[in-house]
């Protein structure tokens, strides 16, 4: 399906989200949409899905305006959206996710809905089990069953919002790879990122948006220059390359140190790890999703305590120790979903400083506000001291996260820190926690994405089926190398080697 | 044992208007919305179903009135927490605390006056079956009804697609709006559907099992009701499982008043809450994440079979239940 908007105009209170947008999306090609967080990305796509209603201007699907009231009209005008956190039910199966609310007459029955599913998932090449329940399965996983469930629901043009967040390598080729498929049979894929590379491997042209503006007005054929497109995105200051700064040498003993620890998380176990983390240092940790990354980082947090062994944090013995005596020796913990254990959405800035307050019966709001004061004009975090956490920007609320922890800090444990910002935040994010390793800081970090572990890790420790291989120096490792260990390939021989 | 099972038969009976009543509120809070006025309603429905089938000498017209009570305090909670967007559980105790007062008050001249009654119809042939005729076959109309409303509701919720959309709108409404549902106007729905349960559960005590109407009649088993909705996790089979539960201790605890007469009677008509709500507590505490760190420090062979029933007793609650919900 053909698919065009014409003069669209989408305000909320003074901000212009959309302002006066024309393009159209031919069929059969897979559009990448790109965009800085804000930019008008997301507001476009909800205007063609039907969430949200234009102000003026109109939307055209195969030469005919179409007023959508909502998303169920756009599916069944054609549109299907799949949102960066798949809109499904968590608590149903994969097969009721599927039949609930389905169009009238798409499934006759049950059975017919299941083999219809397999049949899909067998073509585009999602493995899929039809009676798992979707709690149970990554992000990845419950973005495959969203795409085939549109697919089923007769979804022509689809539109796929920062799909790569979250997701593993592996998973990112299998949609890739599906995703030429379905454009191969004629519908029309909208990609939005904000991942040039992503955009550049797959993509027949590019939009790009800047200040809910299309920059240049038009669809640009792929491929382009990647310092173009980033121009595009952010103007001139988005070009600049990062800033590589060499390690400092710094004299302190580990910040954490694992004596044949053995510790248990659900159906995974890590066995006899024996580790030193050093200071200054940041060490990336690179795997597929549930490869035991998430177990290391809560056990070094002192939130998973040991089965056996011990953890030492800062040459002193915290085996079992809690949550509470890590912190209080220095060690804070990112973790991935910010607003849902990292920080209190109601809260604000100043209320968080406020909360780490100690001592005394009232709390010292002058102090508070003071310090939330400078934390937002250190780290340029877009907030008032008294602007509740939930309404910032992912970018803004990860920096004041990271503002909120102490100076003092000695470990640093983030679980895929740049996760949803867009270029310039995750840069921001990133600086910020350089300034941290240069002060002396070891931080630990894991991510789905190779290139921000490539780029940002001075170490690299690959984890694979439960187990924790040898931190690599990142000068001793190449992109392929560390994609082929990941899978495993060659993990056997490092480990031996290391021992 | 011929006595065992005319007792069973008695709290299968007894049991009759809270299986109603827990039926509707399992509907309305499936949709993700708490029906907290439940026992206000349930004593509003009973003096209006008895008041009118008192005038009218029609018990099928008592029933529909105490059914359109229901209906109507449902979409007086649906006015404000689904139109208007005021809080579910502030609108619903308001309405419990108004129509309990209002049943007394305007049920006053109804008090105490014999009336009408649901008459007793064994079912021919079934009902001379030995054992199950004593149990499910010599009852009356409502008793039946509430005997097959579990069933319903239980394939309503799990093998039908309007259940398939009532569980998605107490799981995750923004989901099913975006498959097109109209989230406001189906919560309106299962509510007011509720609600009529409700109400006809109050008719079935005025009319039925504890026949006319008196100051507070139905004793606070709307809150136990509540109670036995959250504690059986929302199940149709677990919830009326609890209903009867309480009502067997609600019988045992009648009995023990005549074999034990120096037992005081308020002792006697609380007892039974309280062991209720004791069990309840203590069937989901052995599902919590506590016991579960517990059991996993035994020998594994105990493991699997405490975990497997740790399962099936859990019950986590519809993830967006008393939630608004706002059109993106």
């Amino acid at each position: 399906m053909h698919i065009a908007v014409e003069n669209l105009t989408k305000r909320f209170g003074a901000v212009c989200a959309n302002n006066r947008l024309t393009i159209s999306f031919a069929a059969g090609q897979i559009h990448g949409v790109l965009g800085e967080n804000g930019a008008g990305k997301s507001t476009l796509m909800k205007l063609l899905a039907g969430f949200i209603q234009p102000d003026e201007g109109r939307i055209v699907f195969d030469n005919t305006p179409r007023r959508l009231r909502g998303p169920g009209d756009a599916l069944v005008a054609g549109v299907g959206m799949v949102h960066q956190e798949p809109l499904d039910i968590p608590a149903f199966t994969v097969l009721e996710n599927l039949l609930c609310a389905a169009p009238p007459g798409v499934f006759r029955s049950r059975r017919a809905a299941q083999t219809a599913l397999l049949e899909l998932a067998e073509r585009l090449g999602f493995p899929v089990d039809p009676a798992a329940r979707l709690d149970q399965l990554t992000i990845g996983q419950r973005q495959q069953v969203e795409i085939m469930r549109l697919l089923l629901c007769g979804a022509q043009v689809l539109i796929l919002d920062e799909p790569t967040t979250g997701i593993t390598a592996a998973q990112a080729r299998a949609l890739f790879a599906a995703l030429r498929q379905i454009a191969a049979e004629g519908r029309t894929v909208l990609f939005v990122s904000h991942k040039l590379e992503e955009v550049a491997e797959l993509c027949h042209t590019v939009t790009v948006l800047r200040n809910g503006q299309v920059v240049p007005p038009g669809q640009l054929p792929m491929p382009q220059p990647q310092e173009y497109l980033l121009e595009l995105m952010f103007g001139e200051a988005g070009a600049a390359p990062p800033i590589y700064r060499p390690l400092p040498v710094i004299d302190a003993p580990p910040v954490w140190e694992l004596r044949n620890v053995t510790v248990r998380s659900g159906a995974l176990q890590l066995v006899d790890l024996n580790h030193r983390f050093a200071a200054g240092r940041i060490i990336g940790l690179a795997g597929l999703d549930g490869s035991g990354q998430q177990v290391l980082l809560r056990l070094l947090a002192g939130q998973l305590a040991p089965d056996r062994g011990q953890v030492l944090v800062n040459g002193r013995d915290l085996t079992g120790a809690g949550s509470l005596a890590f912190r209080q020796a220095g060690v804070e913990y990112l973790p991935a979903d910010r607003l849902h254990d990292g920080m209190i959405g109601a809260l604000s800035l100043a209320d968080h400083f406020a909360l780490l307050q100690h001592g005394g019966l009232m709390v010292d709001r002058r102090r508070a506000e003071e310090l939330a004061r400078r934390a937002i004009a250190d780290y340029q975090i877009k907030a008032t001291p008294i602007t509740p956490i939930a309404a910032l920007s992912g970018g803004n609320q990860q920096r004041a996260m990271l503002a909120l922890i102490p100076p003092n800090a000695r470990g640093i444990l983030a679980e895929q820190p740049a996760r949803g910002l867009d270029v310039a935040s995750a840069r921001a994010i990133w600086g910020r926690l350089q300034a941290r390793r240069d002060n002396g800081c070891c931080v630990i970090f894991s991510s789905p994405d190779l290139d921000e572990i490539m780029e940002y890790s001075d170490e690299v420790i690959v984890c694979f089926a439960g187990r924790i291989g040898p931190p690599i120096p990142r000068a001793l490792l190449s992109a392929s190398r560390l994609a082929e260990l990941i899978g495993g390939v060659g993990f056997d021989a490092l480990v031996d080697v290391a021992r | 044992m011929e006595q065992l099972w005319i007792d069973l038969a008695a709290v299968l009976a007894a049991a009759s208007p809270l299986v109603i009543a827990a039926m509707g509120e399992t509907l309305s809070e499936r949709a993700g919305v708490i029906n907290l006025s439940l026992d206000g309603t349930m004593l509003l429905a009973a003096m209006t179903g008895f008041a009118v089938a008192l005038t009218t000498g029609n018990l099928a017209l008592g029933f529909a009135a105490a059914a359109l009570v229901g209906a109507a305090v449902a979409a007086v909670l649906g006015l404000f927490s689904l139109t208007l967007g005021q809080s579910q559980t502030a609108v619903g105790f308001v309405l419990a605390l108004l129509c309990t007062d209002l049943s007394s008050f305007l049920g006053a001249p109804f008090a105490r006056v014999p009336g009408p009654a649901v008459p007793f119809t064994p079912i021919p042939v079934l009902a001379d079956l030995p054992v199950l005729g004593t149990l499910f076959f010599r009852h009356d109309p409502v008793i039946y009804a509430s005997f097959l409303i579990v069933p319903a509701t239980a394939y309503l919720l799990y093998g039908t697609r309007l259940g398939l959309i009532v569980r998605a709108l107490g799981e995750r409404p923004a989901a099913a709006y975006a498959r097109g549902v109209d989230v406001t106007r189906w919560r309106y729905a299962m509510l007011v559907a509720g609600g009529a349960l409700v109400g006809i559960a109050g008719a079935a005590f005025s009319l039925d099992l504890k026949q006319g109407w008196s100051y507070r009649h139905t004793f606070g088993s709307g809150w136990i009701v509540l109670a036995i909705v959250i504690f059986g996790g929302w199940r149709p089979w677990r919830v009326a499982l609890g209903c009867y539960l309480f009502a067997a201790l609600e019988i045992v605890a009648t009995r023990s008043q005549s074999a034990l007469p120096n037992i005081p009677t308020q002792i006697v008509q609380v007892a039974p809450f309280v062991l209720m709500i004791f069990v309840l507590a203590l069937v989901n505490l052995a599902s919590s994440p506590a016991a579960m760190r517990r059991v996993a420090t035994l020998p594994q062979i105990w493991q699997r079979p405490l975990l497997s029933a740790i399962n099936r007793l859990r019950a986590t609650a519809p993830a967006a239940l008393g939630q608004p919900f706002e059109r993106p």
